[in-house]
């Protein structure tokens, strides 16, 4: 900026200038002052997609802390009299085939959605940060991790979860389990490939050079770069295991009947679906929505941290 | 290029060695005696002998594993705890349905995807391009069977196009076969259009990027040329790459569709499978699935040199 002032002095002392050298007229201002909003309303602006994810994702989560207080009964509770009864005032979705009130069940639903969502994404992050930064790093280990990686994710991960929990009774806690192994191979493939390019770096290198220590590098230098990525793949893991979750359940390989959640509550309505749809569609278009609104999250996070892939997807 | 596939196919067997392991070991893993996982909760103490003494849990762990792997290379998987049958039996009258959809549904993902992606690429930025990619965002968050379902409502049972549920063999006549395969198609296919189609937006965004395009601009060649002679031809590789990883998805969703839509193919056989804990038959297909996903891509990848004579090993 100082130096801007000296070539293009004030028009009105042009006697400064030696004879001959013409000073060029003042910019007029082209460009409008920018007017950065802060807060709230700048971010909504500046990122609609994951403004609306975050919203709608609130709201879900609202939902799950707040489901017995939103005008539902228990989930649980049987009335054999109201069977199958059509949507109205008194069962909000109808009611399904053991008269339980569809609406209370879908509210209860998100709980199990998604804690099982939240839980894979964290500890499959955790998991496949740790061996992501293992073989990354170490170049013994590398080679007989990444051989196994290659093994795990030739086993298509619907189908890796649902041999897993073929074995184990199902419960929310095996179906968390089951998903997370299906998932962390690739988590450790992302990581390991950001590890390795990161090595490379002269920052890298310089603190090499400086005499760091390994695990001090790893985690002081390493670690940090690895975070951005890891957020954005953390949420599409928490889509895909919310899906997976619906899927293990609606073919009887996930939660137990006797808790509510989104799929189990599809399976149920499974046998009824062609005289009364509704017991499948709501929990369905409650289970699209949550999972779109992760998305738009992940899409809005990766747009927002990672600009470069931002422009290729 | 010889000795490179003959590497690339060698490669595949430490692989697969590998998904053999996990899936022989996927019973020892899970807690308690697997004995008595696979008997199941209704079992009495003889059966459990009786399943012991079958599985011959009296000798080392890896002597067992040599000799499962020895029997399944002659095309021996064991036989069925439900049935008695054997696996291969089992696999081979349940492969012609799965077989008929996963292909149909590549067909039909490739044609529609492909096109979709060019078109949101060429239009980038525009109405155009924002529902491409916003129905591809759908693609991703709404499952499976929730397509299915909502497909099956409107033109089965509402408007009575085509059937409901089941499945016609070949053999019948192609038009029963289509009629049957038409709605589980566009079910299972949705996740898979979307991930082609975005993937084809950002490699022909990049390709389209390049000097040779702007050469075919100016030397007069007209847009549907530019955009599929020149441009598609190099944008080949990495849409191709994501077919044959894509096809994990379908695996995963072959599983939930032919539940859906009562296919008797091999997803209903491990959805029954894992319902009776039929434990042979949850192991010979998950082994079989996998195979077919690493050949697929090990095609792939030995393909490469034909879509870029680049290419040189």
């Amino acid at each position: 900026m100082a130096s801007a002032t000296v070539l293009a002095p004030n028009a009105a002392s042009p006697a400064t200038l030696p004879a001959g050298v013409n000073a060029a007229a003042p910019m007029p201002d082209v460009l409008p002052p920018v007017k950065a909003r802060k807060g709230l309303a700048g971010f909504i602006r500046r990122n609609p997609t994951m403004a609306v994810g975050a919203f709608i994702l609130g709201v879900m989560v609202f939902i799950a802390i707040l489901a017995p207080f939103l005008g539902t009964v228990d989930p649980t509770a049987l009335a054999p009299a109201k069977r199958t009864r059509e949507p109205s005032a008194e069962f909000w979705f109808g009611s399904d085939m053991l008269g339980r009130d569809v609406y209370s069940r879908v509210m209860y639903g998100a709980r199990v959605s998604l804690i099982v969502g939240f839980s894979v994404a964290a500890l499959a992050s955790l998991a496949g940060l740790a061996i992501g930064l293992i073989s990354g790093y170490i170049r013994l280990a590398d080679s007989i991790i990444m051989r196994i990686m290659d093994g795990l994710m030739s086993i298509p991960p619907i189908l890796l979860a649902i041999a897993l929990m073929a074995l184990t009774r199902g419960s929310v806690r095996n179906v968390i389990i089951a998903i997370t192994i299906a998932e962390v191979p690739r988590v450790s493939r992302l990581v390991r490939g950001v590890v390795l390019s990161l090595r490379e770096q002269p920052y890298v290198e310089a603190a090499i050079a400086a005499g760091t220590r390994t695990p001090t590098i790893i985690i002081r230098h390493i670690l940090p770069n690895t975070l951005a990525p890891l957020t954005v793949q953390a949420t599409f893991i928490c889509a895909a295991a919310m899906i997976t979750e619906s899927i293990l359940s609606f073919i009887g390989a996930g939660t137990p009947p006797i808790i509510p959640s989104w799929g189990n509550i599809m399976a149920e309505g499974r046998a009824l679906w062609q005289v009364k749809p509704y017991i499948v569609f709501f929990p369905a278009i409650f289970l699209s929505i949550t999972v779109l609104s992760i998305n738009l999250l992940g899409d809005g996070l990766r747009d927002a941290l990672d600009p470069r892939m931002a422009k290729r997807l | 290029m010889f000795a490179y596939t003959v590497r690339r196919v060698l490669a595949t067997i430490p692989v697969m060695a590998i998904v053999a392991l996990f899936v022989f070991s996927l019973l020892y893993i899970a807690p308690g005696d697997p004995a008595a996982v696979i008997a199941g909760d209704q079992a009495t103490p003889d059966d459990v002998e009786r399943i012991r003494a079958s599985l011959g849990l009296d000798r080392p762990f890896l002597v067992r594993f040599g000799e499962w792997v020895f029997r399944i290379l002659q095309g021996d998987m064991g036989v069925s705890i439900f049935t008695n049958l054997p696996v291969t039996t089992m696999i081979q009258q349940r492969i012609e349905p799965t077989l008929s959809l996963m292909v149909l549904t590549v067909c039909l993902a490739v044609s529609v995807a492909i096109p979709l992606g060019v078109l949101a690429a060429w239009k980038q930025g525009t109405i155009i391009d924002r529902a491409v990619m916003g129905m591809a965002v759908l693609g991703f968050s709404v499952p499976v069977f929730v397509v299915g379902y909502v497909l099956a409502y409107i033109f089965a049972l509402e408007l009575d196009w085509l059937p409901v549920q089941g499945y016609t063999s070949m053999t019948e006549g192609f038009w029963p076969w289509l009629e049957n395969l038409i709605l589980p198609a566009i079910a299972l296919g949705g996740v898979y259009i979307a991930l082609i189609a975005r993937i084809t937006r950002a490699t022909m965004l990049e390709v389209l990027s390049q000097d040779y395009i702007r050469t075919a601009r100016a030397k007069g060649a007209g847009q549907r040329s530019i955009l599929f002679l020149h441009a598609l031809k190099n944008a080949a590789v990495p849409i191709v790459t994501v077919i044959g990883i894509g096809v994990a998805l379908l695996i995963g969703g072959a599983v939930v569709t032919e539940s859906v839509f009562a296919i008797p193919g091999l997803g209903r056989l491990t959805v029954d499978a894992i319902l009776r804990r039929d434990y042979p038959v949850i192991q010979g297909v998950v082994l079989l699935f996998s195979f077919v996903y690493v050949l697929v891509n090990l095609a792939i990848d030995l393909l490469y040199t034909l879509f870029d004579p680049r290419i040189r090993y």
